[in-house]
């Protein structure tokens, strides 16, 4: 199952010190001298934060460019409705923050899972980030003088999270968006909404291209270019109920995968403490209330067990505010994996309120009655208005009932320093890839991270691999063009030819079931492998029992819907045997045999310091035999040598 | 149902029913159209034992499930993010935008707003530059098109000044920022008798007229803007406010108010 890891995986992290990296690893890239750059031809699929930032700045630069979506238009991406913030090291609050700061909470919170020069250049170039969004025109709350404000985020002693009310994700979208359509005007990119990216073509090993189904017409194209960026965001919703978007998938990717870039710690998946919980069987997703709701919000929940009083009913000295309790410093404010740990913890025991007993208290009374609620509502109006349309409760006067939901995957395509994933030509940006938050993400940090690639990374890395390369064109009459559009057009008539008696969602809400119940908040041995049994049987009911409507020249929800789940059920299986072959606890994979006494996290750092990377080993035609090859990148810590986390 | 949704002092929306309260039986008048060239009508279907706490859409869900097991097509509408922000859904709902809640969007609007035995009529964005593409799908890509003739700031990538060099009053940030939440899902077009789009179009170029980085190219965005909106076969505003109405962001009409200021301005300055 093992293979040498050191002859495949190279990191290509540059030499020198940490914070001169970044430095030197630019000075020494191969650049497209400005004339030549109309003459090559990239792919970005995906508007994302990543996707459009990546797209926009490239165009600017002068390269052709293709931009895809699903979606109707490229500001409709998922990138939108993340809330809280987004993390800069700009120290405007003169707390002591620096980029070294920002690098090490990043880092720890990631529980010294992820690549340490990758933390620092993120980190590194966060800064740039926030002078680029305000340039934009990014409404950033102000203070009164007029500069920009901040607010604290989990994991952190500083204020550093630069935001716009409950709206950052959406605010910075709609920025990326509008220097994405600025090159549209301009004529350098080209942007392909309605399309879904189904495969993706490989030539003499390089990646050449795209297979798309048109979403309207139902016909499928073929895009050919010098090389392939990805950025189609995260695979959560294999667990059906999340935080993502309805159509966000791991399909792209999967793909990608079983073209021969290699799948890194599927397992690490983040799940958000502060969401909706679930009210019936109909519900088609989980909705995030945002991290930055515990800067005011008191976690609790009754001390006494099954205590069914309202919550005004229950006097102080009967309320326990355990995150408060055990973590005195960080309180209400520790790393994501902790508190939705912690909340299960208390729910599991049989503290949990509401009628499911799958719930905890986020108590707003004190800050209203400090601060007013004409404060809170100025800071939270939006999440408190929507709180209340989906519960009909009103916060301001009770507390929010919470509890944790799949938010997050920080997994994703296997990618060097450069961005570049093991198939040569093909990057892979923001959520997509794996590599800058280890084990768990902090809050603020997944927009840092997307427009980071997108902005500040990928453009340069690119513009490095064609300079060098400079791969010769191919056209999509190429026979491998032909060859993948003939295996997609096989692979989608036969989900069409199941004509079963069973609807696409129901396999998808049993498979999150399956993933929820043995690969959620916490692991263990016998369930992760009774996990990879129901998988396995599932997909085969699948493809027996499924019915998908409609046809496939047309537009058809059904079939897109059908395609993605398909997926799903392969990569769920790895992202089980991921989980079991990753047999420490590290962020937010808690595997039960291997914990400390107070039941936190216990990592071996002798056994798993390293990246696992999945590589496919199947036929052809896409039939994983056996297990597929893990190699192994070790990860070691100059600056920084891992300690035991703690927010104590 | 909880010892929380029972308490006296939870605020309860009007009209709405506790956690236990009963289901729905409705019946829905929905428009199916095959594709953009094809003729539509209305089809009549009927849902049963919908729970006052789904959201439309995933009433609508129910009503696919049940349409897949009787081996017909579902009825296709867009949507995606389903908390509110991306504008990806949208319908008419018996004739309002987004149906009958404030400030809602169509996937945040709860069937506790809803009536056992309510008929509920639901139809595409109805207007001539939103094209029906299937059932209750439109393409909106005239609004792509109208934010790429000037609904951006020219700054390239590196060249952008500390991010704290240019103080921008709270103000004229909050007023940017409130004009920048709308979320491009044609609620104000569908919603008005001319099918304008002069809210859409007055919320960008509201934006980017209150920030100091949108300076440079006031004249030319907004008269870039006008244009296209026009091009792309958009009616005119006569001032009935149903746009602001029916936003579910709650876009104000008095960016429309800016916006023909600065239209007005662009064409008194410039030759």
């Amino acid at each position: 199952m093992t293979a040498d890891a050191s002859t495949i995986l190279k990191s290509r992290v540059p030499d020198g010190p940490l914070e001169q990296k970044w430095d030197n690893c630019k000075n020494h890239m191969k650049l497209v001298s400005p004339t030549n750059k109309r003459n090559f031809d990239i792919i970005v699929v995906g508007t994302g934060l990543a996707g459009a930032a990546a797209a926009a700045s490239l165009g600017e630069m002068g390269f052709n460019v293709k931009s895809f979506c699903f979606q109707d238009s490229p500001r409709r991406a998922h990138s939108i409705a993340a809330q809280g913030g987004i993390n800069a090291a700009k120290n405007y609050q003169n707390d002591g923050d620096s980029v070294y700061r920002l690098f090490y909470d990043t880092l720890k919170g990631g529980d010294y899972r992820s690549r340490e020069a990758n933390v620092y250049r993120l980190a590194q170039v966060s800064a740039n980030i926030i002078d680029q969004c305000v340039a934009q025109g990014v409404p950033f709350a102000r203070e009164y003088g007029g500069l920009l404000d901040n607010r604290t985020f989990g994991g952190a002693l500083v204020s550093r999270t630069f935001y716009a009310r409950g709206q950052t994700g959406q605010q910075l979208l709609l920025g990326a968006y509008s220097s994405l359509m600025r090159q549209v005007d301009n004529g350098r990119v080209k942007v392909f909404p309605r399309r879904e990216m189904l495969d993706l073509v490989v030539v003499d090993g390089v990646a050449r291209g795209i297979v798309c189904r048109n979403l309207v017409t139902g016909k499928y194209e073929t895009y050919s270019a010098h090389c392939v960026l990805l950025a189609t965001g995260g695979y959560g919703n294999a667990y059906y109920l999340a935080t993502y978007a309805k159509g966000s998938n791991v399909t792209a990717a999967w793909r990608c995968y079983k073209r021969g870039a290699f799948f890194a710690n599927p397992c690490y998946t983040q799940i958000h403490p502060t969401c909706i919980p679930v009210t019936g069987d109909y519900q088609s997703k989980l909705t995030l209330m945002s991290e930055s709701l515990r800067n005011d919000g008191r976690v609790w929940v009754p001390l006494k067990q099954g205590d069914r009083r309202a919550p005004e009913q229950i006097p102080e000295a009967e309320r326990d505010y355990y995150l408060e309790r055990r973590y005195p410093t960080y309180a209400n404010m520790v790393a994501r994996d902790v508190a939705s740990r912690a909340a299960k913890e208390r729910c599991d025991s049989g503290f949990g309120v509401g009628d499911s007993g799958k719930a905890v208290y986020l108590d707003f009374s004190k800050a209203i009655a400090r601060d007013g609620a004409e404060t809170i509502r100025k800071k939270y109006g939006n999440l408190f208005d929507m709180y209340a349309k989906i519960t009909a409760e009103d916060p301001y006067k009770s507390p929010m009932r919470i509890y944790p939901a799949i938010h997050y995957t920080m997994g994703g395509l296997w990618v060097d320093y450069e961005l570049q994933s093991t198939i040569p030509g093909l990057f892979v940006l923001g959520e997509a890839n794996f590599s800058d938050h280890g084990a768990n993400r902090l809050g603020a940090s997944a927009l840092m991270q997307g427009l980071a690639d997108g902005y500040f990374v990928a453009p340069y890395t690119v513009n490095n691999y064609l300079g060098a390369k400079k791969p010769p064109i191919v056209g999509t009459d190429h026979p491998e063009f032909l060859k993948a559009l003939e295996e997609t057009k096989a692979r989608v008539g036969k989900l069409l030819a199941v004509k079963g008696t069973r609807s696409v969602d129901s396999y998808h809400r049993e498979l999150g079931g399956i993933l929820w119940d043995y690969c959620g908040m916490a692991r263990n041995e016998a369930g992760l492998n009774a996990a990879i049994g129901k998988i396995q049987a599932l997909r085969t009911d699948f493809w027996k029992n499924v019915r998908v409507m409609g046809t496939p020249e047309n537009f058809n929800q059904s079939l897109e819907q059908a395609g993605r789940v398909a997926d799903f059920l392969e990569f769920g299986e790895l992202l089980a045997l991921d989980a079991l072959t990753r047999k420490e606890s590290c962020g937010g994979h808690f595997r039960e045999e291997s914990q400390t006494k107070d039941n936190d996290t216990l990592r071996d750092d002798a056994n798993y310091s390293h990246v696992s990377a999945w590589q496919f080993t199947g036929t052809p035609d896409g039939v994983q035999l056996n297990t597929p090859a893990l190699h192994k990148e070790p990860l070691s810590f100059e600056v920084e040598k891992p300690t035991q986390r703690s927010y104590a | 149902m909880s010892a929380a949704t029972s308490s006296p002092t939870a605020l309860k929306t009007p009209g709405s029913d506790s956690h236990s309260g009963p289901t729905l039986s409705l019946t829905l008048k929905i428009w199916r159209q095959k594709d953009t060239n094809s003729p539509g009508e209305l089809k009549t279907y009927e849902v049963k034992g919908i729970s006052t706490h789904m959201s439309f859409l995933e009433m609508l869900d129910v009503l696919n499930e049940q349409l897949v097991q009787k081996n017909e097509e579902p009825v296709a509408f867009d949507h995606d993010c389903r908390e509110g922000i991306c504008g990806m859904c949208g319908v008419m709902i018996n004739g309002q935008a987004h149906g009958p809640d404030l400030t809602t969007t169509t996937c945040q609007l709860h069937m506790r707003k809803f009536r056992d035995h309510d008929t509920i009529v639901i139809e595409p964005w109805r207007a001539k530059a939103f094209p029906v593409i299937k059932d209750l799908v439109v393409d909106r890509s005239a609004f792509d098109r109208i934010i790429t003739t000037g609904g951006y700031v020219s700054i390239n990538v590196g060249s952008a000044p500390d991010g704290n060099a240019v103080p921008v009053p709270k103000e004229n940030a909050d007023q940017a920022f409130d004009a920048a939440t709308c979320i491009g899902c044609g609620a104000c077009v569908a919603s008005c008798k001319n099918a304008s789009a002069s809210l859409f179009v007055s919320a960008k170029v509201s934006q980017l007229a209150l920030l100091p980085q949108g300076e440079p190219e006031r004249v030319r965005r907004v008269q870039r803007m006008v244009a296209q909106m026009d091009k792309e076969g958009f009616g005119g505003c006569t001032n009935t406010n149903e746009c602001e109405a029916a936003c579910p962001v709650g876009i104000k009409v008095e960016n429309i108010a800016r916006l023909n200021r600065e239209f007005l301005r662009a064409k008194m300055i410039t030759r």
